[in-house]
């Protein structure tokens, strides 16, 4: 339990530092005490600190809707969550998630159930376990930027890691569904798995055991890994072990009650009989209460931590570019990697701002040479006109010239008939016709 | 009277489909309902070779003989149905199939030679309903809903053994309010004639208020109460299939076997076929004045 709350990577902080230690810890000595000192308390004082700050922990729920997932935490937790039933026609899958503070004895948990809504209805499922994968990261990912703070409060901080997850099958008898098949693949590198078959009353213990063994072999064959509990534990490893075995866990929920000899027990009444939820041989219910809250809740959390979160983690961090071990083999920090991707960043940013820059002065050199392209054109338009307007006046002039010229010819010669008209006039009448035909042929 | 005993003589038919996703209980209520096994050889598939899964349609079909009687029945089955991942437009290959049973017999009714028509049409189909659910799901309107103007569909609430009383009355109320809303058109039971006795007319509005029917089967004799029945044996108690408090399985069986078998024919018969012959033939002719119109325009 000293766990890794202490997240930071030590390793690479590597120098004469820890080859000291490590001769050290060769030269460690076991010695017997004299006398009672007292540090036997640590455990206790363990147990108390954590008492004290009370316990964090996250069930997700994944199955179709009406399976019974509300009813079954209920159950589980001997409480009545609030919870309503959610239409079969949401168009997508959606997670709901209720944070619940309960208690027991001196114990403080603080319970967060995640539901699927709209699991398994819509006609084409190829993306329904998504949201739930993206669920799942994104928890991961609240919880790593808190590391990543200068300034953190890891201690006080609400973890909403997903520490199990339940997978409720279907009881059809036969095996998995696709969605299921499908669903458990894309998250059993993220989460704790525990696959449950839901609404165990309607499998004849016959068909059960055929039924699991269906399921589990489908599960391995088709390399899904699915939590087991842990079996290095002495006190635990043989309860452990057996309930191995017994996967998935066929379970029935309810919190009807219903009088059976003269106690009233959690129960589901039917014409032919009485289910009991608490009674092993009707079903495994008490099993997986056992397992989960009873005896393993512990290393689901820790799991989570040290096994799902650092996978993530690690992932994350190598997308960003950072690594442990720098060109030459040699390690580096993180400190060191952030400043060289700084650096880096910096580089880049500038070789873009100068591009831009370019670009910008080569745009405004093709603009100006645009405008002073279209400005001669404009001058030279202007010069071609002018010239037209030119040469059209000097036509002009000319015309009105000559037209001068004709007008003053034509008054001469008019003066001249006029006077000859006058002069023949006075001379005798006889002559008058021979000077005219005289005057006209000359005219001519 | 002589065609009657010209029917028995020559046998009866009846062709019934099933349709459902997998893992429901269908082929243990088909093997119920006519205590056969008729499901003997079949192979199931895991979840893995059902990702791409298509459906199928497959026939079975056996003859049995009941007081001199004879039955051919055929089961029409639907594997694969909503099985896959995607289930996109998963109903077509049956509303094909129903389809093309009209086609063959509109076109063999047609023909030159009428003396031996063999009748493949449907008559009835039994759609499950999951019964871990709320109530209806999208695919199970769209199947109904691409279905029902072809086929009689009777819907049945599956493996009702894990549902207690009240949780079957209420599921049935929602079905059937879901079905209203939806617009979908299942089996309707006749009106029984007003001068039926009393107790006929109960018995008949007991079954239209019975749907769906919620059905157990079981390929298994048990002994319960001293005698041998069909049923399932569980810690808690046996089910027994035949016994009406505990299921609907003989009110399915008296409707479908005893009682309206032949009424099925006839809406199959009179409504369905006649539906889709009446729309071949529009939209035959609808063909041939298209194309009429066509050459007279061409020829302007």
């Amino acid at each position: 339990l000293f766990q890794s709350h202490m997240a930071t990577k030590t390793t690479c902080m590597s120098s004469q530092g820890s080859d000291d230690e490590q001769i050290k810890r060769e030269n460690i000595r076991s010695l017997t005490m004299s006398g009672h000192v007292g540090f036997e308390s640590l455990p206790d004082q363990l147990v108390n600190r954590s008492i004290q700050q009370g316990f964090c922990f996250n069930i997700l729920c994944v199955g179709e809707t009406g399976i019974g997932k509300s009813t079954l935490i209920d159950t589980l937790f001997n409480t009545n969550f609030e919870d309503y039933e959610s239409s079969h026609f949401c168009p997508n899958v959606k997670l709901k998630a209720q944070t619940y503070e309960l208690q027991e004895s001196n114990v403080q948990l603080k319970l967060t159930i995640v539901n699927t809504v709209g699991f398994g209805d819509q006609i084409n499922k190829e993306e329904s376990y998504q949201p739930i994968v993206d669920y799942i990261d994104a928890q991961f990912e609240a919880y790593l930027q808190e590391e990543l703070k200068i300034k953190r409060s890891l201690f006080t901080y609400h973890d909403s890691r997903i520490h199990v997850c339940l997978y409720f099958i279907s009881p059809t008898g036969h095996s998995l569904k696709t969605l299921d098949l499908l669903t458990m693949k894309n998250l059993d590198s993220k989460v704790n798995i525990i696959p449950v078959i839901a609404k165990a009353d309607t499998v004849s213990k016959t068909e059960l055991q055929k039924f699991k063994i269906k399921l589990m072999s489908e599960l391995v064959s088709n390399g899904v890994q699915i939590y087991q509990f842990p079996t290095d534990d002495d006190t635990i490893a043989k309860v452990n072990a057996a309930m191995n075995g017994q996967l998935p866990f066929a379970v029935v929920g309810s919190m009807d009650e219903v009088k059976v000899g003269n106690k009233m027990v959690k129960a589901r009444q039917y014409p032919w009989g009485v289910v009991q939820v608490e009674n092993e041989n009707h079903c495994d219910f008490v099993k997986l209460r056992e397992m989960l809250i009873c005896t393993n809740m512990e290393d689901l959390r820790e799991q989570t931590h040290t096994r799902h979160y650092e996978l993530y983690r690690r992932c994350k961090l190598e997308e960003m570019g950072f690594t442990d071990v720098g060109p030459e083999n040699k390690p580096v920090s993180l400190q060191e990697t952030y400043e060289a991707k700084r650096h880096e960043f910096h580089g880049e940013r500038q070789r873009k701002e100068e591009e831009m820059k370019q670009m910008f002065v080569q745009r405004v050199k093709e603009k100006e040479a645009i405008l002073k392209e279209a400005e001669r054109e404009l001058q030279a338009k202007f010069e071609h006109l002018k010239r037209l307007h030119q040469e059209e006046r000097m036509k002009l002039e000319e015309k009105r010239r000559l037209l001068e010229e004709e007008i003053i010819a034509f008054s001469k010669k008019k003066a001249t008939s006029e006077i000859f008209h006058s002069q023949s006039f006075l001379a005798t009448g006889s002559n008058l016709r021979k000077d005219k035909d005289r005057k006209n042929s000359n005219f001519l | 009277m002589t065609r009657n005993m010209w029917s028995v003589k020559k046998g009866f038919d009846f062709t019934l489909m099933v349709a459902g996703e997998s893992g429901l209980g269908k082929s243990t209520l088909v093997n119920s309902l006519f205590l056969t096994d008729l499901y003997r050889d079949r192979k199931l598939l895991g979840a893995e070779e059902r990702i791409m899964q298509t459906v199928e349609i497959t026939k079975h079909a056996v003859d049995i003989e009941e007081k001199g009687v004879r039955l051919r029945l055929t089961i029409v089955d639907t594997p694969g149905f909503g099985d896959a991942v995607n289930n996109t437009e998963c109903w077509k290959p049956v509303a094909e199939y129903i389809d093309q049973q009209f086609e063959q017999y509109f076109r063999d009714e047609s023909g030159l030679n009428r003396k031996n028509i063999q009748d493949n049409r449907v008559h009835c189909c039994l759609y499950f309903i999951s019964p871990f659910g709320h109530g209806l799901r999208p695919l199970d309107v769209e199947f109904m809903k691409a279905l029902h103007q072809r086929v009689n569909i009777v819907p049945i609430l599956a493996k009702a053994d894990t549902l207690t009383p009240p949780e079957v009355d209420r599921k049935k109320r929602k079905i059937r309010e879901e079905i209203e809303h939806f617009g979908i058109k299942i089996y309707q039971f006749p009106d029984c004639d007003s001068d039926e006795d009393e107790d006929f007319k109960l018995q008949d509005q007991a079954l239209k208020e019975s749907i769906p029917f919620a059905v157990i089967g079981s390929n298994t004799v048990v002994e319960a109460r001293g005698r041998r029945v069909r049923g399932r044996l569980y810690p808690w108690g046996i089910v027994e299939v035949e016994n009406p408090g505990h299921c609907d399985f003989v009110k399915l069986r008296t409707m479908l076997v005893r009682t309206h078998m032949q009424d099925l024919k006839d809406v199959t018969r009179e409504t369905h076929y006649e539906n889709y012959r009446a729309q071949c033939i529009q939209s035959m002719t609808r063909l041939v004045v298209k194309e009429r119109n066509r050459k007279d325009r061409s020829r302007n």
